[in-house]
Formats: C-alpha cells, sequence, structure tokens
C-alpha cells in the first residue's frame, strides 16, 4: 500500500473523530428523569406500573373510546369510574405538565402531539393576545409548519 | 335542530348564541376575513337559502337573518369525502370530527353545500381571548366545524346555543322519535331547510 503512512493514521483520527459524542459521554450518565407526583393523590387510575408502561396506549383507547364510540366512562381493574378525559381528568391531579409529562418525554425525546389542541393546566389562564394586533395576513404565512 | 326565525328577527342584535358557541368551544375570533373560523354564525336569506330566493323576495323574509350552522345531514357529503374518516356520522345522527386524524385536506370543505366549515390557516390560540380551559383548541392546519355540542349531550345538556338563547328561538331534540317536541314543532309550523334539492337531508329547520 502506497502512502501507508498517511493512510492508517488518518483513518484512526477520522474514526476518533466520529465517535467524539460517545468518548464525550463515556462513563456518564443522563440524569434519571423524576417526574413529580401529585401530593394529594396516591393511586392513578391505574397502577403505578402500569401506568409507566402502558399509558399512552390507554391515553390512546380513552380518545378512541370518547371521539369514535361516545363513551365517556372507564372502569379500572379495582371497579372504579373516571371520566375519560386528559384535559379535565389526568390533569385534575397531574396539575402540572412541564413537571411531569414533559420530564420523561424531554429525557427520550418523545413528542406527542397531545398539547397542541389541549390546553395543559399551566396555560389556562390564555395565550398572549397583545401580538394579535400585530398579527397581519402576511405573518400567518411564515408561522412554523404544523407538527400533526 | 328547529330555528325560530320570527324569534330572532324581533332581537337583531342578539348573538347571545354565537357569542356563547365561541367562547365554549374556544373559537378564536380572527379579524381577516380569509382566516375566519365559524362554527355558527349569522347569514341573509339568499345566502342562506340561495336556491329559492330570487329578487322578489318579500319584505318579510328580506328583513331577517338566519342563523347557520353545521346541518348534520342525513347523508352528509363530508363524510363521503373524508379520506381519513376523520369526519364521520355517529349512530344517533350527529356528523362528529376526530381532530386526531384530520390530515387538513379540505376536501370535506370542498364536498360541503353550507359552507359549514373552517380551515385553521394558522395557529388560532393567539385569537382565543378567554380559553375555556375545559374544551381544547384546535391546531394550525385542521378543519372544524359545529359538532353539536357532543361533550353536552354526553352529560344529559342540551347544546350550549339552545341554552344560551334568552327568547327561546332554538330547539333541539329527537328527529327520530315522531313524539318528540321537536317533530311537534316541525309538524305544525311552516319550516325551511337549507337546499333540500342537493338531497343531503339536512337536520336543521327554520321557521319563517
Amino acid at each position: 500500500m502506497h502512502d501507508a503512512g498517511k493512510i492508517i493514521p488518518g483513518m484512526i483520527a477520522f474514526v476518533l473523530f466520529v465517535t467524539i459524542p460517545f468518548w464525550a459521554n463515556f462513563g456518564k450518565a443522563a440524569p434519571e428523569p423524576k417526574p413529580e407526583l401529585p401530593k394529594e393523590y396516591k393511586k392513578c387510575v391505574e397502577s403505578k406500573d402500569f401506568m409507566r408502561r402502558e399509558h399512552m396506549k390507554l391515553l390512546r383507547k380513552w380518545r378512541f373510546d370518547v371521539v369514535r364510540n361516545n363513551m365517556r366512562v372507564y372502569i379500572n381493574s379495582e371497579g372504579q369510574t373516571f371520566d375519560m378525559s386528559l384535559q379535565n381528568e389526568c390533569m385534575r391531579c397531574h396539575t402540572q405538565k412541564k413537571k411531569f409529562c414533559d420530564v420523561c418525554h424531554d429525557y427520550v425525546a418523545a413528542h406527542p402531539y397531545c398539547w397542541n389542541c389541549h390546553i395543559p393546566p399551566e396555560e389556562k389562564k390564555g395565550w398572549a393576545t397583545k401580538e394579535t394586533e400585530n398579527l397581519t395576513e402576511e405573518v400567518s404565512s411564515k408561522q412554523p409548519a404544523s407538527h400533526h | 335542530m328547529v330555528i325560530d326565525t320570527r324569534v330572532c328577527k324581533e332581537h337583531p342584535d342578539c348573538e347571545a348564541c354565537i357569542e356563547a358557541c365561541h367562547k365554549a368551544h374556544n373559537v378564536p375570533n380572527i379579524p381577516f376575513k380569509r382566516h375566519e373560523i365559524k362554527w355558527i354564525w349569522k347569514e341573509e336569506f339568499e345566502h342562506a337559502f340561495p336556491d329559492i330566493a330570487d329578487e322578489y323576495l318579500s319584505e318579510y323574509l328580506h328583513d331577517r337573518e338566519f342563523l347557520l350552522l353545521c346541518n348534520h345531514c342525513e347523508h352528509p357529503p363530508c363524510v363521503r369525502v373524508c379520506p381519513t374518516q376523520a369526519t364521520f356520522k355517529r349512530t344517533d345522527g350527529i356528523v362528529m370530527m376526530d381532530m386526531h386524524r384530520c390530515i387538513g385536506c379540505r376536501f370535506c370543505m370542498a364536498a360541503c353545500p353550507y359552507g359549514s366549515r373552517s380551515f385553521n390557516w394558522r395557529d388560532p390560540r393567539p385569537f382565543i381571548k378567554e380559553p375555556n380551559p375545559k374544551y381544547p383548541t384546535r391546531m394550525k392546519g385542521v378543519v372544524e366545524k359545529c359538532l353539536f355540542c357532543t361533550e353536552q349531550l354526553a352529560f344529559g345538556e342540551l347544546p350550549v346555543c339552545v341554552r344560551a338563547c334568552p327568547h327561546g328561538a332554538l330547539k333541539f331534540g329527537d328527529l327520530t322519535d315522531p313524539n318528540s317536541e321537536i317533530n311537534q314543532i316541525i309538524r305544525e309550523n311552516f319550516v325551511l331547510r337549507r337546499k333540500v334539492s342537493l338531497g343531503t337531508g339536512p337536520s336543521v329547520f327554520y321557521i319563517v
């Protein structure tokens, strides 16, 4: 091989450069996400284990039942009944989306689009209405694309 | 639903139903006509009933405004064209929307002969002055319309517009029940429906 003295160190340097993110984080673990649980309530609609693992499937079922089947009451494994509503039932106890939902979702880089439409409890006071006076029709065409 | 336009005529400035509906459902008040969102609104006779309006219209009809909203058709064209079944007909007859499924293709807007649907050309949230925290908003890129307050009916309440009307001009009930109050009103009065000749079977009746 011609120029092996240049190529081999070059390749090693290249591999090291490309794997910089790996070496930079070697031996360091990102802190475990710690979502803040509601203080007044001890139990969710199902067990903690189930909610951790299956909450997305449960919410999907709720959404399907409410919107498409007009069924609004959830009966859990202990026979208790709940109103199937993210905005009105889940967030009644989990009063802070930023300290609960977002903590784990940010950690795993999951971006569910629930809050594009549903109103998180923190935002119940409303959105900036002052800005609307400055918004023109032209500005609206420059709004970012939807994340739907 | 039956709308008694004789009552509405006596109160030309009353917009209680529109305000109550738009407030309860977080409908934005967008000042630009092209981006407007509406679930229930007022229109004059020749726009509401273009197929039967003519230039020799009686003053009796000319002077009044008609409340327009989704007609919750018996054969809804919007449902037929929706490619994702985001718009569908419930077994009780209400034409429902699943906002989670709407991809914003606007086929339904082209199909609806009543102009009952609005498209969110922009994020509606900056235009909602007092959001109702119990009801979601919509996002940019979806179509929306009146849903006959399915969230109220589920808890045994009448639609918001019906309850908000201070003069009792709006009546809501079960069309399929021959003994219901709504059927009695329809039998006893001269009622119009919008663009019946199209065969969509609208479920909103106007007493004139």
